[in-house]
């Protein structure tokens, strides 16, 4: 399953560490963040719960980049 | 701006003042009679609080990153830089590289911000609401509660919520956001019309025939915000750049504070550390990747935003990039090139008692009751239309035509095989094309040519596509060898490929593929019907009007929202407009950078020019970069 979710973040490079970290968190098959847009993709792993690991991948974020915020 | 950008913006006016301020007081003036090293202290600490009000945010942020194990990044250069020139005492300079490396901040934080909104509301197609009937009132919906079938109404200067039916009314329709087209489209009763146009003069009554989620306007809005996800390889290798990059400079600039002191120091002479320290921190601060960092995607973003603004949709960065290299173009050609629709092309009379017009209206008059295409060409073909009332006793021979009483005259129309059954001779054609024979009381007439139109800008775009440099159009199609002849010579192609299976086409672009370069780049034109195998299977698919075919919107890589083939080389210049100015940031990043590393490794340059190093070529790279979403006269 996939989802798109609006994030906030300031720079190109935060952006890029956002997305290192949401796609080594456990239940996300992969993930792309989009700076231009503003969007995060996320493609959940089968039977992952997406509330749970979505919780999970804004605490991975925070902890590289602590500005930043995923609207859910 | 936005509440951040205010308070930064604030932050670097107060300390700008009060940096003037501080360097600009007469210290020895005021302060007389006060000790030398109480004056020292006094311009440190102004200079402190000066610098803490602009830099405290990147000190904070290089702080914990230090704490979060994601030591290099540009807040830890600034920081190091920074606290590195107080503690030698360059104030000045700390406070002005602190400074102006805020305001390139806030210069990139507003660019970024200005062209997001700019491509958000040239992409501004998602409708609020629709006014659905319910019980004979109207009730305003949020488009994704109303279901399939049921009938909206749209008011002039509303947006079509849904794609649907027009049930009733008729009114015109503005596509330009979706198409680039700036000429009104008509919109009648029993028309079609999908989501996204803007309804100009009538109200209209409209049933639905998708959901919201499906419509043309979902589709295409979910394309154009997921487009930068698919990163080009330009934009992988600055990431990877910059992984690399800010680590190997630290370590540089540890070793050029380090090393020539020590062997200095060794070969007897004076170590001279401050100044190394100080060529140290200049490298640091020049070293700084912001500029690559953000200009590559910010000019990447405007490509797509602005080629999207002419109807041109880009799936991703990467076949912006694949488009601008493409040097083979692959054209299927029913619904690309020609219109897919049959128009009497020709009618060649063989008597000369018959005029043209008169051997046209002969066969509409005999084919009047049928709808099949054929027919309906003809008749549209007649200046003067044929009543059906004048048409009687019709007989149809499947296969060969038929036979009808037209005004007391027995016409038959249809092909050689039924003039062959009346015994009557009909003459070798050369024309590519349908023919229908035309037999007036056993005699024979003459022939009218029908065949599939070539679309107003086929010539123009294969013409456009030859003087952008690509090397050589294909075409490709199921029909006979006669007709893509006929159509290959109009537009100028060379090389076609005619009475192709599906599956054949395929394996033509397969062998294509096999046989290019391999820098160069395929891209197949379709319409999305039928030959979405290829499509995907091309380097660069690029489906032709997706006005109504999501299956189109799917397959492809590229769309083009209207069917016109002038739009390849549009789309083929502003990819290539694009990737100039990807590469002129590139080169000019990286070129400065390095030259000012070289200068502040060997002395010549101080920290004032490490500053232009940063945030000058910054603020020189996003200025470029916003080039690329100006794309009206590619």
């Amino acid at each position: 399953m996939k989802k798109t979710y609006k994030i906030d973040v300031d720079c190109a490079n935060c952006a890029e560490k956002m997305q290192e970290a949401a796609r080594k968190t456990k239940g996300v098959k992969d993930a792309v963040v989009n700076f231009m847009a503003l969007k995060m993709n996320v493609e959940f792993e089968e039977g992952a719960d997406e509330k749970t690991v979505m919780a999970d991948v804004l605490k991975n974020c925070k902890k590289v980049e602590d500005d930043c915020e995923i609207f859910m | 701006m936005s509440k951040k950008q205010k308070k930064s913006l604030i932050k670097i006016l107060v300390a700008g003042a009060l940096a003037l301020a501080v360097n600009l007081i007469p210290y020895e003036g005021l302060l007389e009679g006060t000790p030398e090293i109480a004056v020292k202290i006094i311009k440190a600490v102004l200079n402190l609080i000066t610098y803490l009000i602009v830099g405290y945010e990147t000190i904070k942020k290089a702080v914990r990153g230090i704490m979060k194990k994601q030591v290099f990044d540009e807040h830890f250069l600034m920081a190091v830089a920074t606290v590195g020139a107080f503690a030698l005492g360059e104030y000045s300079e700390a406070v002005a590289v602190m400074l102006f490396y805020q305001i390139g901040e806030l210069f990139e934080s507003y660019a970024v911000g200005k062209s997001r909104r700019n491509i958000s509301n040239l992409m501004d197609i998602r409708p609020d609401y629709a006014n659905v009937l319910e019980n004979g009132e109207l009730v305003k919906k949020d488009p994704d509660e109303v279901a399939i079938g049921s009938l909206i109404k749209i008011l002039p200067g509303e947006k079509v919520p849904i794609d649907g039916i027009i049930t009733e009314g008729n009114s015109t329709l503005d596509t330009s956001a979706l198409t680039g087209e700036s000429v009104p489209r008509e919109a009648l009763e029993g028309d079609e019309i999908i989501s996204g146009c803007i309804n100009l003069t009538g109200v209209i009554t409209v049933k639905t025939t998708k959901e919201f989620g499906e419509s043309t306007v979902s589709k295409i809005l979910e394309l154009v915000e997921n487009a930068s996800s698919r990163k080009s390889k330009s934009e992988a290798f600055i990431s990877k750049f910059a992984k690399v990059y800010t680590p190997i400079v630290c370590y540089a600039a540890l070793a050029l504070a380090i090393l020539p002191p020590i062997v200095l120091m060794i070969m007897g002479r004076d170590a001279n550390w401050g100044e190394w320290i100080y060529r140290a921190l200049s490298f640091l601060v020049i070293s700084c990747p912001c500029a690559l960092v953000i200009s590559i995607p910010l000019s990447f973003f405007g490509g797509i935003g602005g080629a999207s603004r002419e109807g041109v949709l880009v799936k991703g960065s990467n076949y912006l990039e694949a488009l601008a290299n493409v040097k083979y173009v692959v054209f299927d050609k029913t619904g690309t090139l020609t219109k897919g629709v049959f128009k009497v092309t020709d009618a060649v009379p063989m008597k000369d008692w018959v005029e043209k017009s008169e051997l046209i209206r002969m066969a509409a008059g005999a084919e009047v009751y049928s709808s099949h295409p054929i027919a309906l060409s003809l008749i549209d073909a007649c200046d003067v239309k044929p009543s059906q009332e004048d048409t009687k006793d019709v007989k149809e021979i499947p296969g060969h035509g038929l036979e009808a009483v037209v005004k007391g005259d027995k016409i038959a129309a249809g092909n050689a095989k039924l003039m062959k059954s009346m015994n009557l001779s009909v003459p070798d054609i050369s024309e590519a094309g349908t023919i229908v024979h035309v037999a007036k009381n056993g005699e024979y007439v003459g022939y009218v040519i029908i065949s599939d139109e070539i679309k107003e800008g086929s010539a123009e775009g294969i013409d456009g596509l030859k003087k952008t440099g690509v090397s050589k159009s294909v075409m490709l199609t199921g029909d006979a060898r006669k007709a893509a002849d006929a159509v290959a010579k109009k537009l100028g192609i060379t090389e076609y490929h005619a009475e192709l299976l599906p599956e054949d086409k395929v394996n033509k672009v397969e062998e294509l593929l096999s046989n290019k370069g391999e820098n160069e780049i395929l891209a197949f034109v379709g319409d999305g019907i039928n030959d979405a195998p290829v499509l995907s299977r091309a380097d660069v698919g690029i489906a032709m009007g997706a006005m109504g075919s999501d299956a189109a919107i799917e397959a492809a890589d590229v769309v083009l929202m209207d069917d016109d083939p002038r739009k390849i080389s549009k789309a083929i210049r502003i990819a290539r407009k694009c990737m100039r100015i990807v590469y002129e940031n590139i080169w000019l990043a990286i070129g400065i950078k390095v030259a000012c590393l070289i200068l502040s490794a060997l002395g010549i340059a101080n920290m004032w020019i490490a500053i232009f190093a940063d945030v000058g070529v910054m603020v020189l790279a996003v200025l470029n970069a916003i080039r690329a979403l100006n794309v009206k006269r590619v």
